[in-house]
């Protein structure tokens, strides 16, 4: 008896699928390339964050100034507001106005393409390529205002104790890698998470814990997510701000 | 059961590197607990400064946690992209 209804009611809910997709095959420079989910969600991100930064726009532009804001106004204020405070906190009073456009969209984008998981996308920066781009615009950055603010000095520092030149090397080359790795990593590490328990669990364990995986959602795609966007837009700040320090 | 064809043993053994590769794991995980814990008594101590604390403690954790994401790293490609497969040809 129990043989014989066991493995219905066990019997699991899918294949434990997490990896990348490709809907779409083309050929460029004779590569085979593919349009894969990652570009769909990343796409589905960008367009929320344009509605959202339109509505932002008109509401700005149709409010009285001698009125006090209205509820939506309030927000995209206190939200401007704390990226200017959090951008001119971690990298001084003189610069922290500079960046503060380009922490705020990173943000932006980082928290919306971390918590798309849960809107049933598969999250852009669980694909390396996603962060590697995010890494490499910081890394730009960084050495942009390191010849910026220092000079030829950004180079000569490189080999301040001689022998430890190839290490400082690696070092700098190292920051990128592992920026891009760490927010790679804690997302993947999510998908994955959720990918095996969504497949692992059967079916009549799914209907009776969603409530489990609820939290588990809230955990690995809310709570990771931002956290994972702030420290990413932080590291950020602070491997900026470190080329200003000798002018 | 017939013998172990190569690709089975290469497959296998992938899959106990794997699990071996995240014991490091465990590394990341204390060394993020004690920054807690400190971050915790800090705040006990200085409940005024609980938002420095705060931001400092997780950077902090974020970079401990490097190694930890380089075996998940190296146990994802073991899994997902194996490499020792392409050398048996």
């Amino acid at each position: 008896m129990l043989n014989d209804i066991a493995p219905m009611l066990l019997s699991t809910g899918q294949d434990v699928d997490v990896g990348i997709t490709g809907y779409f095959c083309y050929h460029l420079f004779g590569q085979e390339l593919y349009l894969t989910d990652t570009h769909v969600a990343l796409l589905i991100v960008v367009a929320a964050l344009i509605i959202f930064a339109l509505c932002a726009n008109r509401a700005i532009k149709k409010a009285d100034p001698y009125a006090p804001p209205g509820k939506f106004l309030n927000i995209i204020e206190m939200l401007v507001e704390a990226v200017d405070n959090l951008t001119r906190a971690n990298m001084g009073e003189a610069h922290g106005y500079k960046f503060s456009n380009y922490i705020g969209t990173l943000f932006a984008f980082v928290l919306l393409a971390n918590i798309s998981g849960l809107f049933g996308l598969r999250a852009p920066t669980a694909d390396y390529g996603t962060t590697l781009g995010f890494a490499l615009v910081t890394f730009v950055l960084i050495h942009y205002n390191g010849f910026k603010y220092q000079k030829i000095g950004h180079i000569t520092k490189l080999f301040d104790p001689v022998i430890l030149t190839p290490i400082n090397i690696i070092g700098e080359l190292a920051t990128p890698l592992s920026m891009s790795l760490r927010l790679f990593g804690n997302i993947m590490s999510g998908t994955v998470m959720l990918g095996l328990i969504y497949g692992l669990i059967p079916k009549l364990i799914l209907a009776i814990g969603s409530p489990v995986l609820g939290a588990l959602h809230g955990y690995f795609d809310i709570f990771s997510g931002a956290i994972q966007s702030y420290v990413f837009c932080m590291l950020t700040m602070v491997f900026i701000s470190q080329n200003f320090d000798e002018g | 059961m017939g013998n172990i064809t190569n690709e089975g043993l290469i497959l296998a053994c992938s899959a106990i590197g794997a699990g071996l590769a995240m014991i490091a794991g465990l590394g990341p995980g204390i060394g993020q607990g004690i920054a807690a814990g400190y971050g915790a008594s800090a705040v006990g101590r200085n409940p005024g400064a609980k938002g420095d604390i705060m931001s400092t403690m997780l950077l902090g954790q974020a970079v401990a946690e490097t190694t930890g994401l380089y075996s998940f790293a190296v146990a994802i490609i073991l899994v997902f992209a194996n490499p020792l497969l392409g050398k048996l040809k």
